[in-house]
């Protein structure tokens, strides 16, 4: 099924992009990897009059750490991550995420800022962006606003984004070398959209105490889900195995599901609880923590 | 609006809707029909063709407009004259199909594989053709021929 008609814009600039989006407000919609929008035009779910192309913006295709963040532009594809060294050696979470989302034909179009400004419920990196804190640096035209994640996602593909601006870049803390962390996901095959998934991170301070711990939780209410309730119990404890059941027992209390033929809502909250305990055990591991107690 | 697109060397100038994807202006504007529609929905992988000679991607999930003054290689653009492509040999000799119909796709994925990867182990091959979805083969022999195409192509050539 072909979309609705719609005109066609390519920006070759930041300003470019900035310009078409501002004289076209609510009407243009920006297209980047086009991985969820063209098949959400097809199935006529979306249907913007005009496109906004920023495929052919250089300036945009970066991946770097500076300052502390390892910052990723919005032409930067899933696949970049994937193969990116730096991320495989100290963004452990993200590392996870980035060899599960979607499959590994369209994370080769796919971009990480484009799946954030889609914000589906059942999104990958969301998830990933609220355990590990990340910014969001959005252009308009009086120039940057950086926007916490947990002010980004305001619901359900809705985001902070407004008429006429463009989120550029996405930032995401570099972890230390104490911490580490984990992304789970269930899918009944790979390409759908989750059934359930978990992000996990947490720094083990030399004294053996949790610090800076992010839990969030996939596919389990109209947006990605921070468990503010499990970071609470994780800060300044010491990981033990009633500790990570009692964080898990929160992920399972606040996740909010829909039906589907993924599973029903008491499968699919069990399933947020399960997957942030294998979160946590695993990023012990990861850190070395040796045997639970 | 028109494009501009190089598609296995040859210029194609074509007049096209911007809602035009690309796997439609592939096989009706350009009359390539070696790349093929399945899902139609980005799930199957039928449709994979590379992008400047490097990302395999989904060509009925991208549009005809943004492929403009790109290169694009299909299923057609593999082949020199009648010598088949290594990872075509490789699919005949291994029997690496059956009904075909999967097949352009598995070819155009594996083609980015063994740029990125020459030497890929046999659960890398599986992990990258997660995308391409084959209902009569079981993958078996889709993954000997990905293997036997990288020992063909990692044979350095010897000069005369």
């Amino acid at each position: 099924m072909f979309p609705a008609a719609f005109s066609y814009l390519s920006a070759h600039s930041i300003d470019e992009a900035l310009a078409s989006l501002l004289e076209h407000g609510a009407d243009a919609r920006v297209l980047a990897g086009g991985q969820s929008l063209i098949p959400a035009m097809r199935f006529r779910l979306a249907r913007p009059g005009v496109l906004v192309d920023i495929n052919p913006v250089g300036e945009l295709n970066y991946l770097r750490e500076e300052g502390g963040v390892l910052a990723i532009g919005a032409g930067a594809r899933d696949a970049a991550l994937e193969r990116s060294a730096a991320v495989a050696a100290r963004y452990h979470l993200m590392s996870d995420a980035a060899a599960v989302v979607a499959d590994p034909v369209v994370r080769q179009m796919g971009t990480v800022v484009g799946s954030l400004c889609h914000n589906d419920p059942a999104g990958d990196w969301g998830v990933v962006a609220l355990a590990s804190r990340a910014e969001i640096v959005v252009r308009g035209k009086s120039g940057n606003r950086v926007v916490p994640i947990d002010d980004f996602l305001v619901d359900s593909y809705t985001t902070a984004v407004a008429e006429g601006e463009l989120a550029v870049e996405a930032r995401f803390p570099t972890p230390g070398e104490r911490t580490s962390g984990s992304y789970q996901k269930i899918e009944r095959k790979v390409g759908d959209f989750a059934t359930a998934a978990a992000a996990v991170q947490f720094t083990l301070r030399a004294d053996g105490t949790i610090a800076d711990a992010g839990i969030a939780i996939g596919a389990a209410g109209p947006k990605a889900t921070r468990v503010a309730a499990a970071e609470a119990l994780l800060a300044g404890a010491r990981p033990s195995k009633e500790l990570f059941r009692a964080a898990a027992a929160e992920a399972e209390k606040i996740s909010d599901p829909i039906a589907d033929t993924r599973g029903d809502v008491e499968f699919k909250r069990a399933m947020a609880g399960v997957l942030v305990h294998r979160g946590l055990v695993a990023t012990f591991e990861r850190l070395g923590g040796g045997v639970l107690a | 609006m028109k494009i501009r697109v190089t598609v296995n060397g040859t210029p194609y100038e074509r007049d096209v809707e911007p809602r035009t994807l690309l796997a439609y202006f592939l096989r009706e504007q350009c009359g390539l029909t070696g790349t093929h529609v399945g899902c139609d929905s980005s799930s199957c992988g039928v449709c994979v063709v590379v992008l400047d000679g490097e990302r395999a991607v989904k060509s009925c999930t991208m549009f005809a407009v943004m492929a403009d003054g790109h290169e694009i290689m299909t299923v057609e653009g593999l082949a020199d004259g009648a010598t088949l492509h290594p990872l075509q040999q490789a699919f005949w000799d291994c029997h690496g199909l059956q009904c075909g119909y999967c097949t352009p796709g598995m070819l155009m994925t594996s083609v980015v594989l063994l740029k990125n990867n020459p030497n890929p182990s046999e659960h890398e091959i599986r992990e990258a053709l997660a995308g391409n979805l084959c209902r009569c083969t079981g993958y078996q022999n889709i993954v000997k021929s990905v293997q036997q195409a990288a020992t063909e192509l990692s044979k350095v050539p010897v000069e005369a």
